[in-house]
Parts: C-alpha cells; sequence; structure tokens
C-alpha cells in the first residue's frame, strides 16, 4: 500500500506518518501550504506556518519518505476562508476547520492523491475506522478528550474507504510517547488552537479587515423589538453571549438572534437562547445507510452528545429531547449511535 | 536517480575538491595578517583572483569575492543604488532572480526609485524598453545574461548600448550566474560594469561567489568590518570556497565546447522524444543550450513532480515560495503566461555530469509518469 499522508507539522500526523512507515508501508508525506497574506507572506501563527512545514519536512526526512509541500492557497482562499467570511457577514457561526476537511482535505486531496499514485490519504485526526458487514464506520477515537470524529462528520462512503486515521485507536499521551520514541522533534509541540489563516489569533480582527461591513454600529432589542441598547458591530457578538452588551437591564440578558439585514442584535432570557429543534442543511450520511429516526446529537467539537429525534426529508430538522442552549447557525450538527457517526448536518 | 536540475545547483568536479582541500588543513591562514601563515593563504587568493580576472577578461582588482550569487546580485544593486551617498535609480528586468528584485524592493521602501522593464512574449527584454526607462537619475540597470527559469537568454550587448545611450554614468549589471557554464564570459564584449557568478552552477562550491566591478565604479558596501576586498566586502576571506571557485572557472572555461556538444544533443533527444506531449516554451534560438523548459499541457507541475521523483527523475518547477509549496513563477507571469499555465511548467537542466543517453531517458520517465494521468 502507497499512503499520502497530510502532515501538518504536529506531533499528530507526524506519529500517522512514523506508524504507517514503521507498518512496512510506502509512504510519502506532504503538507498542504493553504493561506498567504496579501503579499505572500506565510502565516506566523496555526496550523501552516513556515516552521510548520520545516518540522513535517524534518520529520518526513527521518523517517526516511519523500515530503513535497503543495499549493493550496486557491482552494482554501476560494473553499473555506470566503465562506467564513460570508457566514460571518451573515450573521452565522462558521466552523472554518470542518469546511477546510471538507472541501480541502477529503475532497481536493483525496482526489489528487490518486495521481500521486497512491491508495490511501492518512490524516492525525482522533477518529477510526472499521470496515464491518460490508460498509465502512466511522467512529470516535479512543482518546474521548481529544476525539475529532465530530470534524469529519460530512464524510462519505466513498471518500471513508480511502483514508486512514492511525492515532485514533491511541490516546494523545501514547502519542507523544510514541514520537519521542521515533525522535520525532514534534514529540513536545503544543496543540495548535487558532485558526490558521487568521494569524494573530484574533479573528474578529480579521473579519473586520477582510469585511469592514461587519464593524458597522447598530442597534440591540430585546423580545418585544425595542431599543435597549447599542452594539459596535456585529462581529463583536456570538449567540449565546452575556457580557460586553453594555446592556441595563435587572437580570442577565442574551444574545438570541444576530439579524445582519437589519444589523441588530437581539438579546432575551436565558430560557429564550433554549431552543428544542433547529432545522438544518447540507445533510450527509458517512454510514453507508439512511439515518435512523433516534440518534444522539453533537453540536460542538467538544461537547457532549444528546439524545434527539431526526428527520430527513424535504426540511431536515432536529428535536432535542431536553432544550438545548446557544445553538447557533452555521455550527455543525453531528449524529451518533454510540461510537459511530452517522452523519451531519449544518445547522440553519 | 537521474539528476537533471543542473540550474540550481551543480555536483563539484573532483579536480575542484581536490584544490580546496589544502586550505581545510596545512593552508589554514587567514590571509589578513603579518606571518608566515597568513601570508601563504593571501598568496593563494590572490593567485585566485589573478586567474578569476584572467578568465573574464578584466583586472584582477574588478574581481570581489562574495558569498555567493546572491549576495553578489544584492552588493551590485544596492551598493550601486547607494554609492557616493546618493539614492540613484534602479531599472530591472521584470524577470529577473528575486535576489535582483527583492534587493530593488528593498530600496524602493526606502524611497529608491525603482522601475521594472516589462518583457517580451518570450522573456526577452526589448533594449530600446530599457534605453525608454533610464535616465539622468538612475544609477544601475539590472537584466540577467540567462534566465535561471527559462534559459532565456538576452541581448546584454544591445541593453548596454541603450544604457548608456540614455545616461553614459548610469551601471549595467548582468547576473551571468546561469549563463556562464555554458558561454565564454568576457566582460569588455559584454561591455557591462557589474557582473554576478556563483561557483556551484559549474561544479564548483556553493557560498563562494563574486562580483566584477569595472574599474572606477564605486559601491556602498553591504558587509561593513575589517575592510577587506578593498573596503567593499568586509569579512575573513573563505580562501578554501575562493580556491574552489576558480579552480571550477577554469575547468568550464577549459570543458566549455565539449559540454555545449554533449548537453545541446541530450537537450535535443529529450525534446524530440516528449514533443507529442510537452511544448518548448522558449524557441531555441533564444534558449540558452543547457536548460530545456517546457509546458505538458492539461498537467499540474506539482502531481508531476511527485511522479517523476518516485520514478527516480530529479528535476524541477523552478518556481517555489519559502516553505517549498510550488507557486506561479513571476518569471512566467511577466512572459504574460496564464497562472492555469505557468502550473503546468517544468525546467530540466543538464550538466557536467550529463552523459549520451541521458535525454532519451529522462524522456522516457516523463512520458511514463504521464501516460498515467491521461
Amino acid at each position: 500500500m502507497r499512503a499520502l499522508v497530510a502532515m501538518s507539522g504536529g506531533v499528530d500526523s507526524s506519529v500517522a506518518a512514523a506508524l504507517l512507515a514503521h507498518e512496512g508501508h510506502d509512504v510519502v508525506g506532504v503538507t498542504l501550504k493553504l493561506w498567504q497574506g496579501p503579499n505572500g507572506e506565510a502565516p506566523t501563527a496555526g496550523c501552516c506556518t513556515v516552521s510548520d512545514a520545516e518540522d513535517a519536512r524534518r520529520v518526513a526526512a527521518k523517517l526516511g519518505i519523500p515530503y513535497y509541500v503543495l499549493d493550496y492557497t486557491d482552494d482554501f482562499s476560494h473553499g473555506v476562508v470566503d465562506r467564513f467570511l460570508a457566514d460571518y457577514v451573515s450573521g452565522r457561526t462558521p466552523n472554518p476547520c470542518i469546511e477546510c476537511n471538507r472541501t480541502v482535505k477529503f475532497d481536493r486531496l483525496v482526489d489528487q492523491m490518486q495521481d500521486f499514485e497512491c491508495d490511501v490519504l492518512v490524516t492525525g485526526h482522533y477518529a477510526r475506522t472499521e470496515l464491518r458487514d460490508g460498509r465502512w464506520r466511522l467512529l470516535r477515537g479512543v482518546d474521548r478528550d481529544k476525539d475529532q470524529s465530530y470534524v469529519l462528520s460530512m464524510l462519505t462512503q466513498s471518500q471513508l474507504e480511502k483514508v486512514r486515521f492511525p492515532v485514533g485507536g491511541i490516546d494523545k499521551a501514547e502519542t507523544r510517547r510514541i514520537a519521542a520514541e521515533f525522535g520525532l522533534r514534534t514529540a513536545f509541540k503544543s496543540d495548535s488552537q487558532d485558526i490558521c489563516f487568521v494569524g494573530s489569533g484574533d479573528y474578529r480582527e480579521f473579519i473586520r479587515s477582510q469585511a469592514p461591513e461587519v464593524e458597522q454600529p447598530g442597534p440591540i432589542v430585546d423580545e418585544r423589538g425595542e431599543i435597549v441598547g447599542r452594539h459596535r458591530g456585529i462581529v463583536d457578538v456570538t449567540i449565546g453571549q452575556r457580557r460586553g452588551l453594555n446592556v441595563a437591564i435587572g437580570e442577565p440578558r442574551y444574545v438570541t438572534d444576530i439579524v445582519p439585514a437589519s444589523n441588530t442584535v437581539v438579546i432575551g432570557r436565558r430560557h429564550e437562547l433554549a431552543r428544542s429543534e433547529v432545522s438544518m442543511r447540507d445533510l450527509t450520511t458517512v454510514s453507508g445507510v439512511p439515518l435512523p429516526g433516534r440518534i444522539m446529537a453533537q453540536y460542538r467539537a467538544h461537547g457532549e452528545a444528546v439524545p434527539a429525534t431526526l428527520t430527513a426529508g424535504e426540511s431536515p430538522h432536529v428535536r432535542f429531547d431536553h432544550p438545548q442552549f446557544a445553538i447557533a447557525p452555521g455550527q455543525t450538527i453531528a449524529f451518533y449511535d454510540g461510537d459511530e457517526v452517522l452523519g451531519g448536518a449544518i445547522i440553519d | 536517480m537521474l539528476y537533471l536540475d543542473h540550474a540550481a545547483t551543480t555536483p563539484m568536479r573532483p579536480q575542484v575538491w581536490d584544490a580546496m582541500q589544502p586550505f581545510a588543513s596545512e593552508r589554514f591562514g587567514n590571509s589578513s595578517g603579518s606571518h608566515e601563515v597568513s601570508r601563504r593563504a593571501k598568496n593563494a587568493l590572490e593567485d585566485a583572483r589573478e586567474r578569476a580576472a584572467a578568465v573574464l577578461g578584466c583586472r584582477p582588482t574588478e574581481i570581489v569575492f562574495t558569498g555567493g550569487g546572491t549576495e553578489s546580485d544584492n552588493l551590485a544593486v544596492k551598493g550601486a543604488a547607494l554609492a557616493d551617498g546618493g539614492r540613484g535609480g534602479v531599472v530591472v528586468g521584470a524577470t529577473e532572480h528575486e535576489a535582483v528584485l527583492e534587493a530593488a524592493g528593498f530600496l524602493e521602501r526606502f524611497d529608491g526609485a525603482v522601475q521594472t522593464v516589462d518583457v517580451e512574449t518570450h522573456g526577452l527584454v526589448e533594449p530600446a524598453r530599457v534605453g525608454r526607462l533610464v535616465d539622468e537619475a538612475t544609477a544601475v540597470v539590472s537584466v540577467m545574461t540567462v534566465n535561471n527559469e527559462t534559459g532565456a537568454v538576452q541581448d546584454i550587448t544591445g541593453i548596454v548600448e541603450a544604457v548608456k545611450r540614455a545616461n553614459p554614468g548610469a551601471a549595467v549589471h548582468t547576473d551571468a550566474i546561469q549563463a556562464f557554464v555554458g558561454r565564454r564570459i568576457d566582460v569588455e564584449a559584454l561591455g557591462v560594469d557589474l557582473l554576478s557568478l556563483t561557483g556551484h552552477k559549474f561544479g564548483g562550491p556553493k557560498g563562494v561567489g563574486l562580483l566584477y566591478v569595472r574599474e572606477g565604479r564605486n559601491l556602498e558596501p553591504l558587509l561593513h568590518g575589517g575592510g577587506q576586498e578593498l573596503g567593499r566586502r568586509s569579512g575573513t576571506h573563505d580562501v578554501m570556497g575562493v580556491a574552489g571557485l576558480v579552480e571550477a572557472m577554469e575547468l568550464a572555461d577549459d570543458d566549455r565546447t565539449r559540454f555545449c556538444a554533449d548537453v545541446e544533443a541530450e537537450r535535443n533527444a529529450f525534446e524530440k522524444a516528449v514533443s507529442p506531449i510537452a511544448d518548448r516554451t522558449i524557441p531555441e534560438e533564444h534558449a540558452s543550450v543547457q536548460h530545456c523548459h517546457i509546458r505538458v499541457p492539461g498537467i499540474r507541475n506539482e502531481t508531476l513532480l511527485v511522479r517523476l521523483d518516485r520514478r527516480g527523475l530529479a528535476v524541477s518547477a523552478a518556481s517555489a515560495c519559502q516553505s517549498g509549496a510550488n507557486t506561479v513563477s513571476h518569471v512566467l507571469t511577466a512572459m504574460g503566461m496564464a497562472p492555469d499555465q505557468a502550473r503546468e511548467c517544468l525546467r530540466i537542466s543538464f550538466g557536467w555530469t550529463t552523459r549520451p543517453g541521458d535525454g532519451a531517458q529522462a524522456a522516457k520517465i516523463l512520458l511514463d509518469a504521464v501516460a498515467g494521468l491521461r
């Protein structure tokens, strides 16, 4: 088997490559150059800096595998960054990392992998795949704290059969131990937290620079539509936010809605944040079988899955058994049956 | 592994390594000093300088040894622009090496006047176009003799004439780094004031080069310190590197007729065999003999390089960013090529170790690599 390993320069993908190479497979390492500033400068923070590529290159050399940096700046800019900005401007809460998985890593790169004469695409995600009863299952990673199955929920069966997640079966401490054992310089590197294209880590600053319209001050209204204050721009506001609104009303108020068309922020009491039902778009099924009615739904990367009833069809929606708080449009919702991911969608 | 990326760098000739070794052992001296050990190093250095001058047809004092091609280009452009306390204008070709373009960009950031000469379709710099951009304020014009990426050969004597007609005081610099291996360089015949060379493009060591500086031409130094190289480049001399550089210059000079015949035969064999799938980007009459720059329509060079690497053929896409990703080349963009087409270009460059049959072998590998994609 010839495996293409997507190496970010972090410890997880380093170990993914090491494990495959150690098993005797023919391994090729690649780093995707995703983003550059207006003058061609590489990001200085996040997960695709020049020094990350240097780390990945060094790991590949240590493992004795060929290594390349691929230029994905166009795909990333159109498929991820433009969409991220469009979502923000329209008051949604996007997840660019999921979008990057969908449009860049598991779509373009899976295609290109075949041109590189590779059979499988390997990443350092904490998730597992398993071929059982004639279909591929996407399962939660063994390390529940690091589990990344949520961000992979939009994969398809045909993608699943071409991908491998070698670190999904081990925990993070074991990953670091293996990296140290192989003498990889990434063994004790800290995890990247930032959105890679934002650089300094302040995504609001980035949005302001790219889409100045989100900085327009506008009204804050209460549940009856009465103006109770002003905001400095919808970019500063997220659903469920309580602090920093500068609204003086007796009991705590939360942002319950953002209406970009009128540049209005709506606030309300905590119970108004609760939602029993959400509608969805872009419903996908990774399990290869029709989605069941009863599922466990997870709508945050590191949240808990909660029991819910799923209705597919024309206008797909999910009804939670118990009301859920601070769900924002644009977020991904993943459906589980135990450890298995069944599918996913984007909350409307 | 079949190595056809000699425009990136070349293997060192064994005689060069032989010439260098004494300076790593018994002849270790610092060339600036007043004892026997130092004098021996100084003599070796000056001997090398005389030999380099003989190769280029200039005086020994017109040779400044540097730490390689990038430094030579920087010293030429910045040094000439900032000479005599001035802030002279700079004119550069659009397809120059980054060492020249970025040096000009540096000057621009400090309020220097920089103008870029557009190139014609095949990357050729039209002398008249250069002349029109030169005025009284112009301090230096820089156009490379042979383009590192495409192999396009420029009319340097024509450019010198056009520049001197517009402003006799303006210096003309040429980066002859890719040119030297395949063309005799005579600075008088070219008429240039400044000329860059680096050792590793013709069988010499990396990290050592030279800048020819015409007598009477002042340069503001980039490296300040002990005042070596007549104050033009401070720093303890790399006598070992210089010995290797000059040995390689002489060997390349002596071997040039054989070299040109051999690489031309291999390049032609390669081009003929790949002609069904690839197009030349520079017509033969404008290209250097050792470069072969082609476009393989419909196939990204990124993909092709991975497949060629797997099959043991080392070639290049010639344009990579800091992280190592292949990017759309500024050279091809300046030539008017669309980004998608620029991403389909490959550079195959032949060198002194190229053997009969290498061209045919490389073509076979390329055809095989492309076959699975079509």
